[in-house]
Parts: C-alpha cells; structure tokens; sequence
C-alpha cells in the first residue's frame, strides 16, 4: 500500500503537475517582481501576470515530468538510450503514470486520459442539463451556467482528440506491422502536453470562468472574465499535441509499413488516421494564429478585432473555423474507419468498395477545407460569399453518402450474427446516429433554412448527433472490440448490451429532442427559456435522457475495469478478424511482432477461400 | 428468398418509413406560426427537406435493419458472406446521383435566398441597436424616435438597420424566421415583411456574455392606422425642457436611454450591477475593502469611471467606460435641437435619488 502511494507520488504525473504549478507561481512572481521594480503594485490575479504563469507552467510540468529530458541532453551531447519495459524495481502498471515511449502505453495512456476528461466534460453537461430541465433559473446563476457550457464545449474536444489519439497510436503501428511509432519520444510528447493544457482550462473555471462557450468570438472575448485567457491558452497548448502527433503519424504510415502493404492494401483505420492527420497538421495553425492574437490584444494591447482600434471582429471568426470545421472530419474520420474496420469482420464479407470508401475519407478531408463560412451564414457575408460556401457545403454530402452506401452494401447478404455481440451493436448504433447527423445537415446547408436554425438547438441536436454517431459510438465500438486484445481478457458480454440498450434510445431522444426545442425558438447557450414557447416537457426529456447517457457510460467503465481482474482470459482472435493484430497473443508483446509479417492479399478479403492478408516473413537463407 | 423479392420488400417499407416520418415530424419538428412574407419560401424549403430527411433517414435505416434481420446466421454458423468486392456501377450512381441533387438544392437556396433580401417597394428602414444586454430601436423616417419595443407596421418590408455597440449579437424572431448577426464596427441588414398582427419576442441568438439570456425585446405587428397612432403618440412625448430632472433621469435609463436597466434593477432584485433600489446615501462596501458614501460625487465617478470603484461582489469591465463620450454626444444633439443644456449625469442622480 504505502509502497504503490510512493510510486504514484514519484511519478511523472504527479511530478509533472507539482511542476506546473511551481513554475505557473514563479512566473506570476516573475512579472510581480518586474512591476514592483518601477514601484507597481500587483493586483491579486492580475492576467498579464497570470498568463505567463500559465505559459510556463506548460514548461514546468514537461520539464518536471521529464518529458523533455532525452531531448535536452541530445543539446549538449549526451545519447540516451530508448528505455523499454518497466523502470528497474517497479511494477508494470506504473509505466502508465510515467513518460514511457512504447506506443501501446502510450495509446493506454491516451484512451484512459480520454476517458477521465470525457467523465469531467459530461458531468459539466449534467449540471447545466439539470437546470435546463425546467424554465426558471433553479441552481445555477448566469454566470456558472456560461462557464459551464464553454468547459463543456472545450473539454469535450480535448477528450475527442485525446480519443482519436488513442485509437491512432495504439492501433495503426499494430495494423502496419511496425513496432512503435516513427518518433516514440515526440509521440511522448504528444500525449504529455495535452495534460497541462486541460489543467490550464480547468484552471480557468476556477479563477472567474468565461462566457464566450468554446468559439470565443471577438469582441466578447476582450470584454470576458479573467477565465478566458486560459482557455485561450490552453486551447492553444492543445494543438502543439495535435500537431506533433500527426506528423508522428503520417511519417509512420508512410514508411514504416510492412512488405506489400501498397496504399490500397491498408486497413481502413490507417486511411481514416492518415486524412484525419494531414487536417491536424495543416489546420490547426490557423486556430493558433486566432487565439494568439486574442490574447495579444488582451494582454500586450495589440489591435487586430476591436473595431474601435480599427480591428475586425469577422476576421476572428473565419480565422477560428478555418481550423474549427475542418477539425470535426479530424473526430469522425477515425471513428467513421473503426465502422468500415468492424463492420466486415461481423457481417463476414468484404468491404463494400473498398478503394471508394478509403478516398472518400481523403475527399471528406478535402471538402472540409473549403466550407469553413458556413458557420457564418448570419454574420453579414455578402450573398457573393455565403452562396459559394452554400454550394461546396452541400458537397459534403457526397463523400459522406458514398460510406453509408458502402455501409449497408457491406451488410447485404452478409452473415449477420443472430445475437450480436456488444462492438457490432455499436457500430449500427453509430450507423443510426451518424444518420442522423448526416440528413439534419443539408437543411443547414441551405442558407434560407439556416436563416432560422443558425444559434438555435437544431444546431446542438445536429452536432451532437454527428459527434456521438461519428466519434463516440464509434470509440466505444472500438473500446469493447479490441478491449481483449488490450487486456487480454474479454469484457463482460450482458454489461456491455445493457450500456448499449440504454444509451441507443437515449440518445435519440436528446438529439431530436434538442432539435425539436430549437425549430420552436429555443436559442443556444441560454441558461433560460421562456415557458411559452412550447418546450417544457421536450427540456426534461433531453435532461433525462442526458441523465441515462451519463449512466451507461459509467456501467462501461465499470465492466472494463471489473473485467480486467474477474473475467477469464480471452481467445487470441475472438472476432476471427483478418487483421495481423489479431493474429499474435493479447496482451501484444513489447515490440509487436516478433517475426514481421507481409502482406500477400486484400485486408477485407472475407468469403474468398484459403486467402489471407498477411503471413509470417520468412527471411530469406543467408548467403548459400 | 430471391434479389427481386428483397428488393420489392425494400421499396414497400422504405416509402411506408418515409410517408410515416414525414406525417411525425408535422409533430416532433413542428414551426413556429409563420408571421413574415419571408418565411414563405423558406417554410417551402423546410418542408422538402423534411421530405428528403425522411426519405434518406428511412432509405439507410430500413436497408440496414432489413440486412440484419434477413441476413441472420446461426450462432454456429462459422462460415463466410459471399466474395463480393463492390460494383462499379452502383458506386458511380450512389457518387453522381447525389451530386446533381445536391446541386439542385444549393440552386434553390440560392433562388430563395434573393427573394428573401432583395429590395422592394415601399420599404421602412428601421435602426436596430444592440448592447449588452439591452435592444433598442429607432426609426429615422419618424420624427428619429426611439422606442425600447419594435413596432411595425403589417404588410410592408422593414429594412432593419443594425449596429451593435460593444460585442456581436443576433436578431433573431423565431415567427419571422429570418436571423442576422449585430456586428461592432459594421452595419448590417436585414428585411422583414410582417404579415400577420400580434405580439412577438426578440431574443438575442449570439452569446453575448453574462446576461445574454435575458437580452429581449417586445415586437409588436400592428396595423398602418395603429402604427400611425403609436408613432403620434411617441413623437408628442413630452420635450425634455418640459420635464423634471427625476423624469429625464427615468427616460435615460430605460432602453430608449442608455439601457441602465439592463444591469441595474430599480426594485432591489440582485443582477449583474448594484441594484439603484436605496443606493443613494447607503455606505456602499468596495472590493479593496473599504467603504464610500453614496453621494452625488461617487455616483458621477462610477458612471463616468466605473472601474475606479468597483463595489464588493461585483467585477469590473463590465460597464462601458465611455459614457462620458454617449453623454456628451447626447447631450450637444438634443441641446441643438430644442436649445436646453442639459445635464445627463444629474439627471440619472436625481433619478436614482427617488429610487428609496
């Protein structure tokens, strides 16, 4: 006992967030001590002060964690062996509270993370659902009620990427036949810094909040509580992660792919990662710029969005969603792959269109660049712009039809299971849900109807829909099926139907629920309602049904955390899928593979007698 | 059972799902009463694509649910679907059809979008100006007067002229469907044609800081003779010279005003600013812990410098800090206009003054 708490508390974690804290202190001092030498006082909570603090304590918690250790010493010379396997006298699970580069450790260490901030991000959701559920301000004043909703919206995304980080780093080396990632310390790097930059966010709800949910539009976002700097920052911290992880990605799945595995020959999944990355890795910069310039001009009195100071406030706005739409095929992308990965593996047929379906991720990717404004229907875009941004906005559908279409394609004449299993259940679900998403989208896409819909609850009830049917059932799916080849235990079957059977028709409910509210005059990011439109009773049926969402998921996390010590070992490839990752023993070994595979056929090959996706390499006689 | 019997299956229950969605959604996604001309082509457009939801939602689902019950394997059954890869042809249909359709769609949107803000004859303009959290209204081709509701005259197109003075807000009449955003430093437009009398809410639809849920505002349709009237009686108000400083001070503070009101209630309710409910001669609690008498002084400063002393409980850069500037501007307009020096800041002090 004291033993695992001594183990903990030497842990990078915590090491890592003692730094960040400390360094945030002395870089607050910093700037006091500036001040106080010209004879200025220092305002308790003064934000030029504050937000160096918060800027160094990113700095302090990698230093302090030690995740930039290797690289400093690289600086003067030093070389630093790649450490595997626990630290020498302690356990193995405490790789998992340390700067561990293998990959699978590190998808762990993302996919657990993911988890906690979702936890985090859907109990602020609850608490503001509950004083939704009926008119009248209950328990919340306006002010709470904003900062909640902005956590909510910021926190959430932090999860989202923390997600698709797991699900990239655990299973495209897998699915390549590589060992690790391309750079397994830059990989580190990615996963750690996403940490401070979630602390410097719930930090800020903690120092006055802020009321701009997680867009921060200018010119609210000059005038709001001290809380927004550091959601600024953080936001901002949290794309060095996005932007780190997919070159780490891009540059594995382009080199270190096994013999034969041709473009047209990788799993889905690597296609659906690869396009995700190339929108990580060319977008978020322009967030960054966006962000930058607002704390500037808060902070260092720069001008660039106060009309006043001969700023413009628009200019914000197509900064931010130039990242910010496109960032939304970074969510479902994966999640939309994990569907075409596991939906041949039940139905037992090939993927419908194979070759279509992966460049429809590339063309979805493609598309998402040049629709950005459409968020900005209403802003007062001449029509000569919001017409275009109408037309290459409808043209989203396209790539998007073509995965449905494949989708059932795939199931026709398949081999249905009788009783599916839980992964296979949340694959349809996610169908059903990501449907929805899907045809509510034209309706905003049409600039007159979106004229009526823009900033009201059809918008929330659309982008939930399109984020639980293209990331979160499509996650959880993923969680259950390859929870054995994690654990190497099976999750408990009756557990994971019943998470299933309650959040299916709970989410229904909350999504055309929100929809409905929001077609009859309900405004978004409003903390009241006035009883006469109508939508009482609509209100606490989405709050209940929040309620029940929130519930299942903890009945999933329940199971995968019971199972791991009750439940008996599972089979090697319990799904009988082709993949190689299925093909050697659970949990995977450190290094993968131990005899490298190549690949001799088409991934989704199912139905076609004696074929096979891979095969053992085996190398070739030595000399004669 | 045989493709073509699948197929004919399909279609029954893909048009039974569709006609049965759309007659649902007359429930679950029901409107508001349409009151504008505007919401005539766009409440045609809704209903297509309530058409085309319906169609598209019924198409996948029954095609996937269809699947897994007529394509169900034994628990034993191990072995495999049938070897088919994909169709080229059906993969060209299901790329290209869609294309033309969504063409289609952006075609008529655009076609609708025109009909909605195009210019048309016998148009009213009406300035709209939003600030936290307070809308107000004037209307230059009546007497320049202002108003704290929207009052509109039936059957003709208002063109809404609107300017937000500190951060982005939207107009937003869900009867009237049409929505456009306030912006600092531009102008923007937007044309209503009412078309049915009644009494509507405008509420704000662009987060605009704290208070932005309570950021509303009467509208009131009524007819030409009614509108006549009610512009008659506004600009018959009485002149500043002809009322006392504690009416003034009232006037000031309403929406019409400066919309005081929209942070400082005058019947003791808490809010985002001091209530002025007995603020006057009350020992005021300050955030850096000291305490002030509320006399005419501190009242000036904390208008005119609002972050000079902020009082306990309450945040600073809330309160616009140039009223000085609104003042003075208001002040010169209304003295040329009617020759009176007036005094805005004693104004609102003898105001709050009554306010015991």
């Amino acid at each position: 006992m004291f033993r695992t708490l001594r183990i903990l508390l030497s842990s990078a974690l915590v090491k890592g967030i003692v730094g960040q804290y400390v360094a945030w202190a002395l870089g607050y001092g910093f700037i006091a001590m500036l001040r106080s030498f010209r004879g200025q006082p220092t305002p308790w909570l003064y934000e030029p002060a504050i937000a160096f603090g918060a800027l160094m304590s990113v700095l302090g918690f990698l230093l302090a964690a030690g995740v930039l250790t290797d690289w400093l010493k690289w600086i003067v010379g030093k070389r630093t062996p790649l450490v595997h396997g626990a630290p020498e006298g302690k356990p193995e699970w405490s790789r998992y509270f340390n700067v561990d580069y293998n990959h699978k450790v590190i998808g762990i260490q993302y996919g657990i993370t993911s988890l906690l901030v979702l936890l985090v991000g859907g109990l602020f959701a609850i608490i503001f659902r509950i004083e939704l559920a009926h008119p009248g301000m209950q328990w919340l004043t306006n002010d709470q009620f904003n900062t909640l909703f902005s956590a909510h919206g910021i926190v959430m995304i932090a999860s989202i990427l923390l997600g698709v980080g797991a699900m990239v780093n655990y299973l495209v080396p897998l699915m390549i036949g590589a060992s690790d990632m391309a750079f397994p310390r830059l990989n580190a790097f990615s996963f750690w810094v996403a940490i401070p930059s979630v602390f410097l966010i719930l930090t800020g709800m903690a120092v006055g909040g802020w009321d701009t949910g997680w867009v921060g539009y200018s010119t609210l976002s000059l005038r709001a509580p001290l809380g927004i700097v550091l959601f600024l920052l953080g936001f901002w911290v949290n794309g060095f992660s996005s932007i780190a992880s997919s070159i780490n990605m891009l540059v594995t799945a382009t080199t270190m792919r096994a013999k034969g595995m041709t473009l047209f020959r990788m799993p889905i999944v690597v296609w659906g990662a690869a396009a995700a990355s190339i929108i990580q890795l060319t977008a978020t910069q322009t967030v960054g710029v966006a962000l930058t310039m607002t704390v500037a001009e808060r902070i260092l009195g720069l001008n660039f969005f106060d009309p006043s100071g001969g700023g413009n406030p628009i200019l914000y706005q197509h900064l931010f969603w130039f990242y910010s739409h496109p960032v939304v095929y970074v969510f479902v992308l994966p999640g939309l792959a994990v569907i075409s990965e596991l939906l041949p593996v039940f139905v037992r047929k090939p993927l419908f269109g194979y070759r279509w379906v992966a460049l429809s991720s590339l063309g979805i990717a493609l598309v998402g660049f040049l629709v950005w404004a459409h968020h900005m229907f209403t802003s007062g875009m001449a029509d000569a712009l919001r017409v275009p941004f109408m037309f290459s906005t409808m043209m989203v559908a396209i790539p998007t039809g073509v995965k449905f279409f494949s989708w059932v394609a795939t199931m026709w004449e398949g081999k249905i299971p009788r009783n599916p299993p839980t992964p296979f259940l949340f694959v349809l679900g996610a169908i059903s849900i990501f449907l929805i998403g899907g045809v509510t989208g034209p309706i905003l896409g049409t600039i007159p109807t979106n004229l009526h819909l823009h900033d009201s609850y059809w918008i929330v009830g659309h982008f939930h829909a399109t984020m639980f049917g293209g990331y979160i059932f499509p996650f959880f799916a993923a969680l259950y099926y390859w929870y054995p080849k994690i654990s190497g235990r099976m999750y408990k079957e009756s557990l994971g139907k019943l998470h299933f059977w309650l959040m299916l028709p709970a989410f229904w409910v909350m999504s055309i629920g929100q929809m409905s509210v929001g077609l009859l005059g309900m405004r978004r990011r409003v903390a009241d309602y006035d009883a006469a439109l109508g939508i009482t009773t609509t209100q606490l049926l989405v709050t209940l049904a929040a309620l029940v969402i929130g519930w299942s998921v903890l009945i999933m996390l329940y199971n995968f955390i019971s199972s791991a010590r009750t439940q008996p070992a599972a089979d090697i490839n319990p799904w009988r899928s082709r993949s190689p990752e299925w093909q050697i023993p659970s949990p995977v070994p450190e290094f993968n593979y131990n005899v490298p595979f190549e690949v001799v056929g088409e991934p989704y090959d199912y139905g076609l007698a004696d074929s096979a996706y891979t095969r053992d390499l085996v190398p070739a006689p030595s000399g004669d | 059972m045989g493709r073509f019997k699948h197929f004919i299956n399909i279609i029954i229950l893909v048009a039974l799902s569709t006609v049965g969605l759309r007659f649902l959604f007359e429930y679950i996604f029901a409107l508001p009463i349409a009151a504008s001309a505007e919401a005539g082509p766009i409440d045609t457009l809704f209903d297509f694509h309530y058409w085309m939801i319906a169609l598209l939602f019924s198409l996948i689902m029954v095609l996937m649910i269809y699947a897994v019950f007529a394509f169900r394997r034994a628990d034993d059954d191990e072995t495999d679907g049938p070897h088919i890869h994909g169709n080229k042809k059906l993969e060209i249909a299901w790329t290209i059809v869609p294309t033309f359709f969504v063409i289609g769609l952006g075609i008529w949107g655009a076609i609708a979008l025109n009909e909605i803000t195009r210019p048309k004859q016998g148009e009213m303009v009406v300035d709209v100006i939003g600030k936290q959290w307070v809308w107000s209204f004037k209307y230059p081709e009546q007497d320049s007067i202002t108003s704290g509701e929207l009052v509109l005259p039936i059957n003709r197109t208002i063109v809404l002229k609107m300017n937000a003075e500190d951060v982005i807000h939207s107009f937003w009449v869900p009867e009237f469907r049409v929505k456009q955003d306030l912006v600092p430093g531009r102008e923007t437009t937007l044309r209503i044609t009412p078309t049915m009398a009644g009494n509507y809410r405008l509420r704000c639809a662009e987060i605009c800081g704290l208070n932005h849920t309570l950021m509303e505002a009467d509208v009131r349709v009524v007819s030409a003779e009614e509108f006549q009237a009610w512009v008659d009686e506004k600009s018959a108000a009485p002149a500043f010279a002809d009322m006392t400083p504690e009416e003034r001070g009232a006037y000031w503070a309403s929406a019409e005003g400066f919309g005081c009101v929209a942070c400082h209630s005058q019947d003791g309710t808490p809010s985002v600013g001091p209530t002025w409910k007995g603020l006057y001669a009350h020992e005021a609690q300050l955030a850096d812990g000291s305490t002030v008498s509320v006399d005419d002084e501190y009242i000036a400063t904390a208008v005119h410098d609002p972050n000079a002393q902020i009082v306990a409980g309450f945040n600073p850069n809330i309160m616009p800090q140039n009223y000085v500037e609104q003042f003075t501007a208001r002040e010169q307009e209304i003295g040329e206009a009617e020759a009176i020096e007036l005094d805005i800041t004693a104004d609102l002090i003898a105001f709050i003054k009554t306010l015991q």
